[in-house]
This record gives structure tokens, C-alpha cells and sequence, in this order.
């Protein structure tokens, strides 16, 4: 369907950002058949998930294991919704899958399953309990560059998950070794499940935080393409450090009654509320992979 | 008569009951590990500050580009060890047991169980032994904790040979493993050459009265209970159940229907551990009277590890009176 490994898929921002609003819709849908996840985290997610996968990242989708790929770990493992989407639509397994979120049986678990359990192709290593995904990013890291390899890793952690002590640990991992070759992306939406990230806990100043943790850290709005891809490009030219990028997104973002509100944090649209949101998230030339409303 | 038959090809030649060679278990992983990483390129080894402890140090001075120091942070030492198994890398996790099972368990379950990582957790200073450390350092739950686990394995070597042989051969399984050592120097006394065979458990002496089913040190204090129980009339058979995961139900199964009682022994809490281990599976498919030597329930308390064993009842002459017990529950 697309051109693989490092060539880009799309390089213009309007072609991203169009498959961006698809990954949206596909959220929408998906939550709208399980009747259950996380809504407002995935929303938020849908732009750094397009840059990344559609434009950034070496990837083979039909070789997910491939040598040269560049790893991806999803430290808060209930935003699953958006990069399920985003591998399957860029072709890791079929489209007609994601309508098997959270169901009995599947391979979409309501938090990432690990490969060697459930074989969604794209998925490495389980996320789900917070604070976990930058030690392994930090491991991943040190043992590419053991052997000599250029992958990049990413790693994603949302900003109420940096209450875990793991994460600073690992921080401190990171910058001990130097590991030049790990980005990680903050989703700094300012909500977590209770309230306010700043009412929960507090977190700023964030960026001088990982400033002082030995990090090279760079700011950007998690919403603008074009911002996100220079962003991208920036982190994999620094030598000598980790880097990590504080990505200043929306909760919800593109359905208006979820926006930056932390209520949506970790529950699916009705059927009302649904019908609201895919009205807002204009169709694309994409098409959906289900007629949830059936026509109505 | 003799009532005690040796196995002669588990243990060493000449073995000197009254006097046997002294070593450390955790040399034994030490010296594993330098082997592992001459044979291996793909061994590295994670570092969480006690590397001179837990004997990690020469692997260090020997391969420092493959060592990686992460501190005192044992839930970051299971993560990035998760990690550099995603590359490939067969990575040794080693600290002492309470802070190998307890303290990241969550991420073990998560990152290395759950998602089958090939990382190979290592514990050092596990049960009673590390005595005068207190309660705080005397793991005695962490047999349990990595038990209940799925897709966790579970072994708990004897002496220094068997550490040595089966860190070797866990290497070479491409699975999460959990491994049981000590501190202090204890009796070295199977033969280095026998083969380490993973999840096949050792029968040191044979016996018909009762089975002894010990792990770790235990096996040793089994050993010391031999002599008096033979001169009581009484013939036993000792196991030596170094891999508690996956259990050998085919000894623990024809070792109660050939001696009809059973005795587990553990340097842990009976509750969760060898003998946990061993009752589940009488009770599902043959029920047999057994009795547990282990720690019943409660914490330790600084002391010598001889002062400890024998206040918290896990020493040799307690082995003999629990087989009697055993024995006496016979119908």
C-alpha cells in the first residue's frame, strides 16, 4: 500500500494531517464497538502517531522485526487505541481488525500484549502498568549501539505517568550512558484520570526537569505537522545525550466536547456522543472500516 | 544393614561428610558468568551497585563494554534489561533477593513474565543465611513471589557447582528465568561434571521410609539427617529439587507412591515455596501426608545463620523429626 523501511510515506503536512483526522475517526469507531477504553490520550496522540509512522521512522510493516527498524515502546499502554490504528493503516495487519478491540480472542488487548503472546505485529513488549516503557527504551538503546547499529528508539510517556520514580530512574540511565540513539516524546495534555495534572501533582517546571537529568530537551505543539517533523528531525541530530521532546497536545484533540478535559481520559463516546465526534472529524479519502450508524 | 544409598554420579568422589569443601553459590554465578561471556558476546550483565557482593565484578573487569552500571534502581535494572533481550542480548539482572523480586515485581511481571523476555534474574543473599543483615535482607518470599508468575522459571541450585552449571545452561533457554543463590560459603559437594538437566530433578540417595524433597541449602541439612534417622531404623530418599519451576511432578508423584511420605525443606517461607510447590500437586493427584520445614510465617531477626536455623526450626535435626512425623501419619 505505501513505500517501506526509510522512505517517507508522506513528506507534505496537509497528507499527514489527513491521515491523522483517518486515525481519529478509526479511534472513534473502535471505542464506539468496544464499548470500552480510553478516549481523550489517543485523540491527543493521533498527530506525533501520523508523523512518526507515515513520515518518520524506518519500518518494513510486512518484517516488523526487521534489523534496521526503529523501535517504538509505548510506556502509557491505554492510549492503545491510536496505535493500533496507525499500524494497521499503515499496514502491520488489516483494518478489519480494529473492530477487535478489547473483544475475547484478539490481539487488540485493552493495553498493548506482548509479541510473543498474542503476535500483533508492530507490538513488541506489554504496556499498561505506568513507568515501565523508558527503562526498556534505555535497554533497547544500549544494546544498538552494542552492536554497532544506527536504530533510533523512541519512547512515548504520557506527563501524570511521570509521578512513577521508574521513569526518573531510567532518566538517569539514560543519561549516565549517553544513549544519544533514545527520544522521549512527553504527551504534555496536562490531564490525568483524577484531574489536572498541576492539582494531582505537580510538574513543572518539566522541561527544566529533564534539562537537569542530562536530557537536550526540546519543546513543540503536538499539533502542528510541521513543527512535529522538525522536532523530529532535530532530536536525531544531538550527539552525546538523550533527548526528549515535551509535546504540548490537547486531550481529545479534534472533537470539541473532549478537549483538553480530563474527564475523557479513560472513557468511550455513547452512540450520541459518538455521532457528534465523527461529524467533526470530516471523512477522509481513507474511508472508515466500519459504518458503525450504518448509513443514519 | 546400610540404609543409606548413594547415588554416586550426583555427588563428588570421596565426599567428606564431616568435612567438605567450602564455597560460595554466588562465586559459582560469578565464575558462571566469565565463562558466559568468553563462550557468548551476546551475554551482558546489569550492575544495581552490589556487583562486588553478588560477584558480578569479574564479568565487569572482564567485559566493561558489556556491562551496564544502572545503580541502586533495581525496577529500572528489570526494565532495561527487558530491553537489550528486545536486541538480542541475553542479560543477567543480579542483586540480592529481596530487591530482585520484591521491589520490581511489578515491572518482572509486566516487562520480563508476562512478555516473555529472555532476561535471567539473579538473586544473591537469599534466606536465612545473611544472618546478622536482619529481616530487612533475609529473602525468604522470593521463591513465591516468581513462582506464581507465568512463563517464569524458577531454580534454586544447591552449591557452588550446580550455580555454576545452571546459570550455563540457563543461557542457553531463550526464556525468563529466576535464579536462587547465597552469600555465605556452604558445603560444594555434586559433581561438577554431572549434567545440569533443567526441570529434572536429582536424587541424591535413595530410600523406602520417606522423601526428603529439599532445595538450595537445604539439601545439605538434609543430608545431616541421614545418619541419625538410619541409625533409628529409618531409610530415606533425598531429592534435590533445584528447579522449583517447572516442578518435576513425575519424581514428587513415584517419590509418594514409592516411600508414602514426604518432607519438603527450603531456606524460604513454607507458605509459597518448594513445599507449596510439592502439595499442590499431591493434593490434585496424590495425596500424601506431608511435612514442611521452612520459615512458618515470620520474619527473621539478625543472628548466625546456625543460631537462626535452628531458632526458626529448619536445621538437620528438625528435618529427622519431621520425617518421623511424616512417617507416623502413614495409614
Amino acid at each position: 500500500m505505501f513505500p517501506n523501511l526509510k522512505n517517507p510515506v508522506f513528506t507534505d503536512a496537509d497528507d499527514l494531517n489527513e491521515i491523522a483526522r483517518q486515525l481519529r475517526r478509526d479511534v472513534i469507531n473502535m471505542l464506539l464497538l468496544s464499548k470500552s477504553g480510553h478516549s481523550g490520550g489517543p485523540l491527543g496522540l493521533a498527530d506525533i502517531f501520523a508523523a512518526l509512522y507515515f513520515n518518520k521512522l524506518s519500518l518494513l510493516p510486512e518484517d516488523p522485526l526487521n534489523n534496521e527498524r526503529d523501535f517504538v515502546f509505548l510506556s502509557i499502554g491505554h492510549v492503545a487505541p491510536i496505535w493500533y490504528a496507525t499500524l494497521s493503516r499503515r499496514g502491520f495487519f488489516p483494518t478489519e481488525e480494529l473492530k477487535t478491540l478489547r473483544k475475547v480472542n484478539g490481539r487488540l488487548q485493552g493495553h498493548p500484549a506482548p509479541l510473543k503472546t498474542h503476535g500483533l505485529p508492530g507490538v513488541e513488549i506489554a504496556s499498561g502498568a505506568l513507568g515501565q516503557g523508558l527503562s526498556i527504551a534505555v535497554g533497547a538503546a544500549l544494546g544498538l549501539r552494542l552492536s554497532g547499529k544506527p536504530n533510533h528508539v523512541y519512547c512515548i510517556c504520557g506527563d501524570g505517568e511521570l509521578g512513577e520514580g521508574q521513569i526518573w530512574e531510567a532518566a538517569m540511565t539514560a543519561d549516565h550512558h549517553k544513549t544519544d540513539n533514545l527520544t522521549v516524546i512527553i504527551d504534555r495534555n496536562h490531564c490525568q484520570i483524577d484531574n489536572r495534572t498541576e492539582k494531582v501533582l505537580k510538574l513543572e517546571p518539566l522541561a527544566d526537569k529533564w534539562s537537569a537529568f542530562g536530557f537536550e530537551v526540546f519543546e513543540m505543539d503536538g499539533h502542528n505537522m510541521k513543527e512535529i517533523l522538525e522536532t523530529l528531525d532535530k532530536v536525531k541530530k544531538v550527539k552525546g545525550k538523550p533527548t526528549a521532546i515535551i509535546a504540548h497536545t490537547k486531550m481529545g484533540r479534534g472533537v470539541s466536547f473532549m478537549e483538553d478535559d480530563y474527564k475523557w481520559h479513560g472513557v468511550p463516546p455513547n452512540d450520541e456522543q459518538g455521532k457528534i465526534a465523527l461529524s467533526e472529524l470530516a471523512p477522509t479519502k481513507y474511508g472508515d472500516f466500519v459504518d458503525y450508524y450504518g448509513g443514519k | 544393614m546400610n540404609l543409606i544409598k548413594k547415588f554416586e554420579n550426583y555427588l563428588v568422589e570421596n565426599l567428606d561428610l564431616a568435612k567438605p569443601e567450602l564455597k560460595e553459590t554466588r562465586r559459582g554465578f560469578g565464575d558462571a558468568l566469565v565463562a558466559l561471556g568468553k563462550s557468548n558476546p551476546d551475554v551482558v550483565v546489569l550492575g544495581g551497585d552490589v556487583s562486588g557482593s553478588v560477584r558480578t565484578d569479574m564479568f565487569r573487569d572482564a567485559f566493561p563494554d558489556r556491562f551496564f552500571s544502572v545503580g541502586i534502581a533495581e525496577q529500572d535494572m528489570m526494565g532495561t534489561a527487558a530491553g537489550l533481550a528486545l536486541t538480542g542480548k541475553i542479560p543477567f539482572a543480579s542483586t540480592y533477593g529481596e530487591f530482585a523480586t520484591g521491589r520490581p515485581f511489578d515491572q518482572i511481571r509486566q516487562s520480563i513474565a508476562y512478555s516473555e523476555m529472555n532476561v535471567k534474574i539473579c538473586a544473591s543473599h537469599c534466606g536465612f543465611t545473611v544472618g546478622p543483615d536482619g529481616a530487612t535482607h533475609q529473602s525468604l518470599e522470593d521463591v513465591g513471589i516468581m513462582r506464581i508468575l507465568p512463563h517464569m522459571n524458577v531454580i534454586t541450585p544447591c552449591d557452588y557447582n550446580q550455580t555454576y552449571r545452571a546459570i550455563i545452561e540457563c543461557s542457553k533457554v531463550d526464556a525468563p528465568f529466576y535464579i536462587r543463590f547465597y552469600r555465605d560459603n556452604s558445603p560444594n559437594y555434586t559433581n561438577p561434571d554431572a549434567p545440569f538437566k533443567f526441570g529434572k530433578a536429582d536424587t541424591l540417595y535413595d530410600g523406602t521410609d520417606c522423601t526428603i524433597i529439599a532445595s538450595g541449602l537445604m539439601v545439605w541439612e538434609s543430608m545431616m539427617a541421614l545418619e541419625p534417622l538410619a541409625k533409628d531404623g529409618i531409610s530415606v530418599r533425598l531429592i534435590n529439587m533445584h528447579t522449583i519451576k517447572p516442578l518435576d511432578k513425575e519424581a514428587v508423584l513415584k517419590a509418594a507412591k514409592d516411600t508414602g511420605c514426604i518432607v519438603t525443606c527450603e531456606d524460604h517461607q513454607k507458605i509459597g515455596g518448594l513445599g507449596g510447590a510439592v502439595a499442590e500437586v499431591l493434593a490434585q493427584e496424590y495425596p500424601t501426608p506431608v511435612e514442611f520445614i521452612g520459615a512458618s510465617d515470620t520474619f527473621g531477626e539478625s543472628g548466625k545463620a546456625t543460631e537462626l536455623y535452628e531458632k526458626y526450626g529448619i536445621s538437620s535435626h528438625f528435618i529427622a523429626e519431621a520425617v518421623k512425623r511424616a512417617i507416623s501419619r502413614k495409614k
